[in-house]
This record gives C-alpha cells, sequence and structure tokens, in this order.
C-alpha cells in the first residue's frame, strides 16, 4: 500500500542575530530597516510560503562580561513589525517568539488577538520559556522562576490564554443600528483563571479574532519540550543533523499526540534549515565552504570554544589545536543570553568527542567548530535541493522546514525563483493559496488542536 | 513660547466608532469593522488627508466602560478594542507624513517591552511614532494581572487623601517608566553599528550602553535590543487633569493634552504647567500644550446642536465629558481655537464625537478654514512627527561630550 504524497510546508526565518547571518557580505542588508522585513515577506508571500518566522531574544548576548560583537545585534519588537507586516502581505503567516516567563497572559493574549484581527487570521506564537537572572534584569519580576518550573509555567501561561482567548465565542457582536444591541451577550469575555502561577479574572476587552487563536508553535528539544508540544502546539520547530536523526524525533513527538487524543496530523514537524544554491553541485559545495568561513571566522571559532569549555581562551590560536586544559564544569559564566550553552550538559564527554574528531580529522579549533555547529543545509543544484527536501518530507523525517537564509534581506530570492517551481512541477508544493488564515495553509483545523475548541460548537 | 498664528498644530483623537456613546448607531458607521484593519486604515488615511500632525488611538487594560474604573456590564455601546500599538504599526506602510500615537497603560506593563514596541513603529513609520501613556487605577484591571491590587476608587473620590495617594503612586511609577524607555532608547547611539569587516565587530560595544534604572517598582539594566529609533526619541504625551499629571507632563513628557473649560482656565493650567517645567530644569525645552475637544461639526446653523440631540436621545442620556464639548460648525470651532490659542495653547487635539463624519468635518471643512487665515499648514513639510511639531532630533544623553 503506497503512502499518500505529503504536501510541504515552507516558512522563511527572518536572518537571526546569530553567525548564521553573514553580514561582512556585501550584499548583506540591514537587519531593523522595515524594508528588510518587506522584502523577505514579500519573497516569501510571491512563492506562496506558509509564513515568516521571527525569533526573539529579551537581553544582548554576552561572553566574558562584555556584550558580544561578533554577530548581527539588533531586532524590533516582535508583535509590532510582524503587524505592519500584515498592511505589506496578504496571505502570509506570521509568526512571532514570544517569551512566556516574562510577559503576562491578559498582555499577550490581547496582542496576539489584535494581531490576528489585523491580519486577518495569520497570527503564529512561538511560545519560549527562559528562566535566567540575567534576562530578568530587564524586567519588574527579575529572575523569578526556577529552571525546572519554565515548563509549568509556560503550560500554564498557554492555558491562561486559552481561557482568554475563548472567553468570547465569536457571535457576541451584534452591532444592530436599530435595535441599538452592540453587545449580544453582557457576559462576553469574562474569565476566572486561578492556578499556582496566575490568579487573574475579569473580562478579556478583545473580540474574538479569525483564527480563535493563534497558531502555536513549539521550539525546543527536551523530553519536557516535547510533551508541551505534543500537548499543546499545532507545530514544532526542530533542528536535526540527519535524515535517522530527523525520522527518530519525527516519530517519538507524533507517537505522543495519541495520549492527547491528538492524531498525528495535529502537529506540523517543522525543522530549521539553511541551504546554498549552485549551477552545479560542485559550485554548491564550494559556496557553502566559502559561506561556512563567513559564518565561523577565527574570532567566532574561539568564542565558541569558549561556550563549551567555560573558560577565556582567547589567548588561543584559531588555526592551532584544540586546548590541553578541560572545560571548566559547573555554571556557565563565560556566555550568557545564549540558549545553546545549556546543550553542552556534560561539557567533559562533549570536549572528549570534540578533541578525538579534531585528532582524527586533523582539525584546527576554527576548521572542528564549522564541523561542529553547522544547521542541516541543503547544498546543490535547485533540483537535487528540492529531491532533498522532498525526500525528507516523504520519508517523514519532517513535514517541511523553515529556511533561515544567510542574507538579509535578499537570501531567499535565489530558492524562491529557482526551487519552489520545482517543488510546484512535482505537485508537493502550492502554487496557489487555498485558504486565508495560517491554518488553513497548515491543514489545521479551525477550531484548534486541543484545548476547550468553544469555537467549534458555532 | 510664543508659536506663530501658522504654527497651529492639530491632531485627532481616535476611538472606537467616535467618542459619542451612540455614534456606532449613526447611518455612516461601520460598528462591525471596528475590529478589521481597513477601518483604521481608513480613519488614519483620512486624517493625513487633512495634513493633521497626528492621530492618537485609546486603549485600555479592560472592556470600556460608562462608568469610572469598574465594568457597567451595558451591552449598548461599543465593547472590545484591539491594541492600540500594533493597529498603529498596521497602518504606518500604508501612510507617509502622519504621526502614530498609540496609547499604552504603564501601570501593569513593562518598560522594556514598550520601550522596544515604540522605537520599532518610529522604525517601521520612518519616524512618526509617539506613545500617549495613561496610568490604570481600576482595581478589574489589575485583577486581570494579578500581580498587584488597586482600591476601587469613585472618580470623585480621586480627591480625597486615599485618592491622591493613589495618583502619586501610579504618577510616580509612570515617571519612572518614561525616563526607562527615554534611556533605552538611547542606549543605543546613533553610529554603534559599524560593520567593520577587518576586526570581524558588527558593533562598537562601547556605544551601547547599560541603563542600571532602579525604582521602587522595577529596576532595568538594558541596554534595549532595538537600536536608536530614526526619531532618536519617539514623542512621548499624556492626558493631564490635575496637578499629578501635569507634573508627568512638565517634566517628561513632549506633549500634554489638556481639559480646559475656557481661555482662562486653559492660561491657569498652562501657568501651573509651565511652572513645573521651570522647576523640573526644563523651562528651555519645548513641551507642546494641545487643548483637548470633543467635536460636534456640521455646515448648516443648528445642524450640529440637533444631530447631538439625536444622539443623547438614542444613547439615553446627555453627553458629557472630561473635554469641552463643541457644537456647532467648522468656521465656529476655527474661531474658537484661535482664541484659546492666545491663551499659550500650541495646539488642539479633536475628539470626533462620531466617526468617520466629524473626522471629515476636521479634514475637509476645518483645515481648509483654518488655511485660509493663514493659521495651518498646506503641505506637510517634515516627515517625521518631531519635524511636524517643531522640534529637533535630541542628542543621545550617553554620547561622550
Amino acid at each position: 500500500m503506497s503512502k499518500p504524497v505529503k504536501q510541504i510546508h515552507l516558512a522563511a526565518h527572518f536572518p537571526g542575530v546569530n553567525n548564521t547571518t553573514v553580514w561582512s557580505d556585501p550584499a548583506a542588508g540591514s537587519q531593523i530597516d522595515f524594508s528588510s522585513f518587506a522584502h523577505l515577506a514579500r519573497t516569501a508571500e510571491q512563492a506562496k510560503f506558509d509564513f515568516l518566522f521571527l525569533a526573539e531574544g529579551l537581553r544582548l548576548r554576552e561572553q566574558n562580561g562584555e556584550i558580544y560583537d561578533l554577530d548581527v545585534v539588533g531586532r524590533p519588537d516582535t508583535f509590532t513589525v510582524l503587524s505592519a507586516l500584515a498592511a505589506v502581505t496578504d496571505k502570509l503567516g506570521l509568526a512571532g517568539t514570544i517569551n512566556s516567563t516574562f510577559n503576562e497572559p491578559y498582555e499577550v493574549a490581547r496582542q496576539f488577538a489584535s494581531l490576528d484581527h489585523l491580519s486577518a487570521g495569520r497570527a503564529a506564537w512561538n511560545v519560549v520559556t527562559s528562566w535566567d537572572e540575567f534576562t530578568g534584569q530587564n524586567f519588574r519580576r527579575g529572575g523569578f522562576l526556577a529552571q525546572e518550573d519554565r515548563y509549568e509555567r509556560a503550560r500554564q501561561f498557554l492555558a491562561a490564554t486559552w481561557e482568554l482567548f475563548d472567553s468570547w465565542r465569536g457571535d457576541e457582536i451584534v452591532a444592530d443600528k436599530e435595535s441599538g444591541v452592540f453587545l449580544g451577550d453582557p457576559a462576553a469575555g469574562r474569565f476566572d483563571h486561578h492556578v499556582s502561577q496566575f490568579d487573574i479574572s475579569g473580562h478579556f476587552n478583545v473580540p474574538r479574532s479569525p483564527q480563535g487563536r493563534p497558531v502555536i508553535f513549539q521550539a525546543g528539544d527536551s523530553d519536557a519540550g516535547r510533551e508541551f508540544a505534543a500537548s499543546s502546539a499545532d507545530a514544532i520547530f526542530t533542528r536535526h543533523g540527519t535524515l535517522e536523526d530527523g525520522q527518530a524525533f519525527y516519530a517519538d513527538v507524533k507517537r505522543r499526540l495519541a495520549r492527547y487524543g491528538r492524531s498525528p496530523d495535529e502537529l506540523k514537524i517543522l525543522p530549521g534549515v539553511t541551504f546554498v544554491l549552485g549551477d552545479t553541485d560542485a559550485e554548491a559545495r564550494e559556496k557553502a565552504h566559502v559561506i561556512r568561513h563567513q559564518q565561523v571566522s577565527g574570532q567566532t571559532a574561539l568564542k565558541f570554544l569558549e561556550q563549551l569549555w567555560n573558560r577565556d581562551l582567547s589567548s588561543y590560536d584559531p588555526d592551532g589545536p584544540l586546548p590541553d586544559v578541560d572545560p571548566l564544569v559547573g555554571e556557565n559564566t563565560i556566555a550568557r543570553g545564549r540558549a545553546s550553552v545549556r546543550m553542552h550538559r556534560d561539557p567533559l564527554a562533549t570536549a572528549e568527542q570534540w578533541r578525538a574528531t579534531a585528532e582524527a580529522k586533523n582539525l584546527s579549533i576554527r576548521e572542528l567548530i564549522i564541523e561542529m555547529t553547522g544547521r542541516q543545509s541543503f547544498i546543490g543544484t535547485p533540483v537535487k535541493v528540492a529531491e532533498a527536501l522532498n525526500e525528507s518530507v516523504q520519508s517523514d523525517a519532517s513535514d517541511g522546514f523553515i529556511l533561515a537564509p544567510h542574507l538579509t534581506p535578499g537570501g531567499l530570492d535565489e530558492f524562491a525563483d529557482a526551487v519552489v517551481p520545482l517543488l510546484q512541477e512535482r505537485g508537493v508544493f502550492r502554487s496557489q493559496y487555498e485558504g486565508d488564515t495560517l491554518r488553513d495553509h497548515l491543514g489545521l483545523d479551525q477550531a484548534g488542536a486541543s484545548g476547550t475548541a468553544s469555537g467549534a460548537a458555532l | 513660547m510664543p508659536q506663530s498664528p501658522s504654527a497651529l498644530h492639530l491632531a485627532v483623537a481616535l476611538d472606537g466608532a467616535g467618542w459619542h456613546p451612540a455614534a456606532w448607531r449613526e447611518p455612516d458607521a461601520r460598528p462591525k469593522e471596528l475590529f478589521t484593519a481597513r477601518y483604521w486604515a481608513d480613519v488614519v488615511t483620512e486624517a493625513e488627508k487633512g495634513l493633521l500632525d497626528f492621530a492618537t488611538i485609546e486603549d485600555s487594560l479592560g472592556l470600556q466602560s460608562s462608568r469610572y474604573a469598574e465594568p457597567d456590564g451595558r451591552t449598548d455601546q461599543v465593547r472590545g478594542r484591539l491594541d492600540a500599538v500594533l493597529v498603529a504599526a498596521r497602518v504606518a506602510p500604508l501612510t507617509r507624513h502622519i504621526g502614530l500615537v498609540p496609547t499604552a497603560v504603564v501601570t501593569h506593563t513593562e518598560p522594556f517591552h514598550l520601550s522596544k514596541a515604540i522605537a520599532t513603529l518610529d522604525h517601521v513609520s520612518a519616524g512618526r511614532a509617539g506613545i500617549q501613556v495613561k496610568v490604570s487605577g481600576a482595581a478589574e484591571e489589575a485583577a486581570h494581572f494579578g500581580r498587584r491590587t488597586m482600591p476601587s476608587l469613585r472618580w470623585e473620590e480621586l480627591a480625597s487623601p486615599a485618592g491622591r495617594a493613589l495618583l502619586q503612586e501610579l504618577f510616580e511609577e509612570a515617571r519612572d517608566y518614561v525616563e526607562v524607555l527615554r534611556r533605552l532608547w538611547d542606549s543605543w547611539e546613533d553610529d554603534a553599528e559599524i560593520r567593520d569587516v577587518t576586526t570581524g565587530r558588527f558593533i562598537d560595544r562601547g556605544k551601547l550602553h547599560y541603563i542600571d534604572f532602579e525604582g521602587d517598582r522595577f529596576s532595568v539594566k538594558g541596554p534595549s535590543i532595538t537600536p536608536r529609533p530614526p526619531q532618536g526619541q519617539p514623542i512621548v504625551a499624556a492626558l493631564a487633569h490635575r496637578s499629578e499629571p501635569y507634573r508627568l507632563v512638565a517634566e517628561s513628557a513632549d506633549l500634554g493634552f489638556i481639559t480646559p473649560r475656557d481661555t482662562d482656565h486653559a492660561a491657569a493650567i498652562l501657568t501651573e504647567i509651565r511652572g513645573k517645567q521651570a522647576a523640573g530644569g526644563r523651562a528651555a525645552e519645548t513641551v507642546h500644550i494641545f487643548g483637548d475637544l470633543v467635536v460636534f461639526l456640521d455646515d448648516e446653523p443648528g445642524a450640529a446642536a440637533h444631530r447631538r440631540a439625536r444622539l443623547d436621545e438614542r444613547a439615553g442620556a446627555e453627553y458629557t465629558s472630561d473635554a469641552h464639548v463643541f457644537t456647532g460648525s467648522p468656521a465656529e470651532l476655527a474661531d474658537l481655537l484661535q482664541d484659546w490659542q492666545r491663551a499659550g495653547l500650541t495646539g488642539f487635539r479633536l475628539r470626533p464625537a462620531t466617526l468617520p463624519h466629524d473626522l471629515e468635518q476636521v479634514t475637509r471643512r476645518l483645515v481648509p478654514e483654518l488655511q485660509r487665515r493663514g493659521a495651518f499648514r498646506t503641505a506637510y513639510q517634515a516627515d517625521t512627527l518631531r519635524g511636524l511639531l517643531g522640534l529637533y532630533r535630541p542628542e543621545n544623553r550617553y554620547t561622550a561630550a
């Protein structure tokens, strides 16, 4: 029995404040001018992408006690720029990363409901958590949350916002000029929510938005993160190196859905990936080699090494061998405001592995970092890239991709021109938008995956 | 600071279907579109056609109510609204010149978030952003956040000792909040981004600054995650009815909205604000003071009064406001504005009783009348809101002399 052919979902990641984004290239434009955001959004919409994706970080990164200056720095406010982008696009989904630790449900719910109204049903929320006192120094609460409580806070935060979204069914605005009835139900917006993290009640003041609630994304690979996604998210933003890793992750997360009464289609798995195109595979590989060296300068390589070693390694030669000293075990004090340092769960073991790799392949510090820190990348001719993307989706390593161009703002242009038509020819990617909302594009139920979904009763 | 007659500034205050509670029932009202982008694009575009300095957009962290600081359970008036900052951002790419000044409640929100939101509004509008800050003393709004409690005071009780203590606390917090907004806007120097390929540095970190604000209600480290906005400092505005907010306007704002009954009252308020401004060491700075007026406008004699009576009848009560309510022709309103301007007001914010009718009376009747009198611009002569208001782009407080 042959499997049905899956449709690929595609999204554009606005180039971030990390070393994937190459700013030293002459073609690199502004990371803050609205024209850069509008360019990428229009390119993605012309190519019929599902959505544009924005990341967020609420404190500038530091290393060795100083603001990190080797990568792009500076981003807009997520909600504000997405609302402006709604004015220059008609169909493209607008996905923003918003932190559940340093926000309150009432405000976030009204911002997402407002964005969904103002974009006519195109809003999505990538729910992220943080716990560190470092980020908390910019906020009223400070660092109030224990690390182990952050997913519980996120779960409760999401549940609170759902209650707020659902506090309007969608039929309350009567606005009958003759009878003088504006509101059909005096209880519209009423809510009462009392749990350990939130003790709130009153009236939500934004009527139900076109999608009922935004599409929910979750990013994070831990067991708690996967479980959170399985219970509550519509899509998961992930990162995997190989097809096999992707297939294992895909199977694991999809399997968890049944526990929450959800079908496998109700959670899309979208890895973040990079791509490099060329007229020949060899040319693409050569370009990729150059880009990787732009992304990882000698200085950047040492900074990456410091993040694992948790020591000042500035006196080392990036073109020389790895340090003989071992990483400092314990709280990472060298790099702050960076989620990736938490990935180094056993620094000594990882360092041993890196040393072994460097020795086996005779790699310098810089060459090793280039090898160890790459994202999943599709490199080759447009035909080869289209085939590889499709293969990944059809073999259940993913449901689509969040593409991270390495250049702002034109980094997606070539992909849109050369690869998207090939996917369309193969019948695995839309040639026209068939619906108006992001839920339509992603094939998600209008009522939402789970939760009270009171809108479904209408 | 005297202004030439031609420098009369005009703004419009946008709220739902207009400021009269029955405005949504007017024939030209679009009550079912109040939650759509198209509605807001249309009204702001109309204001821009009238060459107005800026539009403010009302907001609150609770449902609208006919009572002060508590819900009224009514179903015969507009209830529900969209986040004003996001409405402003949504219309920014559709307009070119008009300033966009959304309202934000500072009592329950994070200054770090609002600072980058307004910086971003300034980036997406190429320098046309402002913010009207507002405090909330409502018990219900506090319960929406569950982080602090508010005494349930009535409007009349604000003058009592308990009321004054609450106002003092809320406005001191607002002052700290504006200070944080401003420091964060300056936390990036204009030339902090260097993209120096030779040294591999994207920014000169010496030109990014910790703001290290420490206050009673919050501490904020900084710097902002958003580069300095095009205007350097977007416009900070506040509505003020009594001495605590007058002080906020005098010490912290670029622009205050006041609600005088007549010219003498306007002059008295101005004296108080200018005194506080001097006492706060800002005598040399331009702080605009606009008079707020609700307007019912029709050309034909008696038509505006007739319309107001009809709206009152539908609402079941005579319309009252914190601001002076003007009912008459656009030419009569032009007379009043020029008269009040002589008390020292630098401009006016008009609150249309109904939308779009009273807004169109402003843009299509009042503005041409003022232009004939040489009292209003005939074309936009600046691209930024600071430029329209005759304000220079300020130096960065952190830039070494």
